[in-house]
């Protein structure tokens, strides 16, 4: 199939987002093939987030429009948000659950097979089988991002946002992340990975882009941003802003 | 169906973990049946006909600490939009909470019941019956509120919200709740509460109706 006529994971165009009169996103288009990973660069408070969360349809744009699998975010939220799954800076757990059963409410949602033999195996994936029925408010941070590394990957999605995913894991966390990160791309899932941690996420994935106070000033291939955190959009590689 | 089982199943989950809370608003609605007791003074003639109307203002005034209570678990690591990210129906995250808070707000108008009998030397003629008119006007505070708690549940000021948006939508239902609640306690020599429950289930209905078509437009950014 031609690549022009393939329907796109992720297609933005124009998109804006205010949050008061600061403008969080400013006229930002790109657009995603299905099974690609891309990551998302840019200091803190360049509009990353933002992104991500528009795209999970957590927040509307105030212009423009994005599109997942060719369904328009703010016009098809339902269909958009059964393809989604949002890995976000909010954990989404309840605090007096236990993990397992945090992972219960998700499944019983979206009609997965709650019973404590079918989700025991994700959470062993995520090293909290152990933890299963200890309430989450006795959790590290470290331990409610694999919870929710854990919620994320029970939703099947076809498009997976990970905003800031190694944040608050140790060593083997970031290992962790980066198993599951192959295991998405094995199954054929698009991923979006926003991070500071440029050198891994650019070993992780095919494309970048780079957000620079809510405008895109650079995207191209990931293995030509540059490391070490240097985002001045001066010293980028020659790529398509 | 699906999403509605499991909202019920969540809320289920949530009241359990809480019912510590339950019991702080019973002994805060228990104090305030004590307070307005104390308020008129101890002659039983004049307590008796004004039981059914504190026995409400009690009712409410403790619903609006569950109400706001109830949002506090999904305002904590932004879980509510959590689940209407996975997608979960908005009808049915609506009345799952409206739902317990509605059970919520029962039990403790059934438990109040003993307490106003006893401070206020009420007759219960009609126990049952008596239930049933708290189940109703519960209905008409509790699908409002439960839609208020949401619009007010991220305002720092919350507590001053709720009530001050709630209550003046509520005073038709707490007017019936009140008037069948007499009849029954007091006598019905006209046969009048059966319309006044007619209206409350009347108020129920549009309450429930328009909250639960209302609640997405809430909760969505």
């Amino acid at each position: 199939m031609n690549q022009e006529t393939k329907i796109a994971a992720v297609e933005a165009a124009g998109l804006c987002r205010r949050y008061g009169r600061r403008w969080a996103l400013i006229d930002v288009s790109f657009r995603i093939d299905p099974g690609r990973a891309v990551m998302i660069a840019g200091r803190n408070g360049s509009g990353k987030s933002t992104l991500l969360r528009l795209l999970a349809t957590a927040i509307r744009p105030d212009r423009g429009t994005a599109r997942l699998l060719g369904r328009d975010v703010r016009r098809q939220l339902e269909t958009v948000r059964r393809h989604v799954a949002l890995l976000g800076h909010y954990s989404y757990l309840y605090e007096t659950f236990s993990a397992l059963e945090n992972l219960q409410v998700v499944g019983r949602f979206i009609g997965r097979d709650t019973r404590r033999e079918a989700l025991m195996p994700l959470l062993a994936e995520v090293t909290l089988a152990e933890r299963a029925d200890d309430p989450v408010s006795t959790f590290s941070a470290g331990m409610r991002k694999r919870l929710s590394l854990a919620r994320t990957l029970l939703q099947d999605a076809s498009v997976v946002l990970l905003d800031e995913p190694y944040g608050e894991l140790d060593p083997p966390g970031f290992r962790l992340v980066d198993r599951l990160f192959g295991t998405l791309r094995a199954r054929g899932v698009t991923i979006l990975m926003a991070t500071h941690l440029i050198d891994r996420g650019a070993a992780l994935c095919d494309d970048g882009i780079v957000l620079e106070q809510g405008r895109l000033v650079w995207s191209g291939p990931a293995r030509d941003l540059p490391g070490a955190g240097v985002l001045d959009p001066a010293t980028l590689p020659e790529g398509t802003a | 169906m699906r999403h509605l089982m499991a909202a019920l199943y969540k809320e289920a989950l949530l009241q359990w973990r809480g019912r510590a809370q339950l019991i702080a608003v019973l002994v805060f609605g228990a104090t305030a049946l004590l307070l307005f007791s104390f308020a008129v003074g101890p002659n039983s003639e004049l307590l008796r006909p004004i039981a059914p109307g504190f026995l409400w203002l009690a009712l409410l005034l403790s619903s609006t600490l569950t109400l706001a209570e109830s949002y506090q678990a999904e305002m904590e690591h932004k879980a509510l939009e959590g689940q209407l990210l996975l997608p979960a129906s908005h009808g049915a995250l609506y009345l799952g909470k409206a739902l317990a808070n509605w059970l919520q707000l029962v039990v403790l108008g059934t438990a109040l019941i003993p307490i106003m009998v006893v401070l206020y030397d009420a007759a219960l003629p009609r126990p049952l019956a008596l239930i049933g008119v708290i189940a109703l006007g519960s209905a008409g505070l509790s699908a409002p509120g439960t839609l208020y708690a949401a619009m007010t549940h991220q305002a720092r000021s919350r507590q001053t919200l709720l009530p001050l948006l709630l209550f003046p939508l509520v005073v038709p239902v707490l007017i019936a709740a009140v008037k069948a609640t007499s009849l029954l306690m007091l006598g019905d020599p006209m046969g009048q509460v059966r319309a006044w429950v007619v209206l409350l289930i009347g108020f129920d209905a549009i309450h429930w109706s328009l909250c639960g078509l209302l609640f997405g437009r809430v909760v969505e950014d």
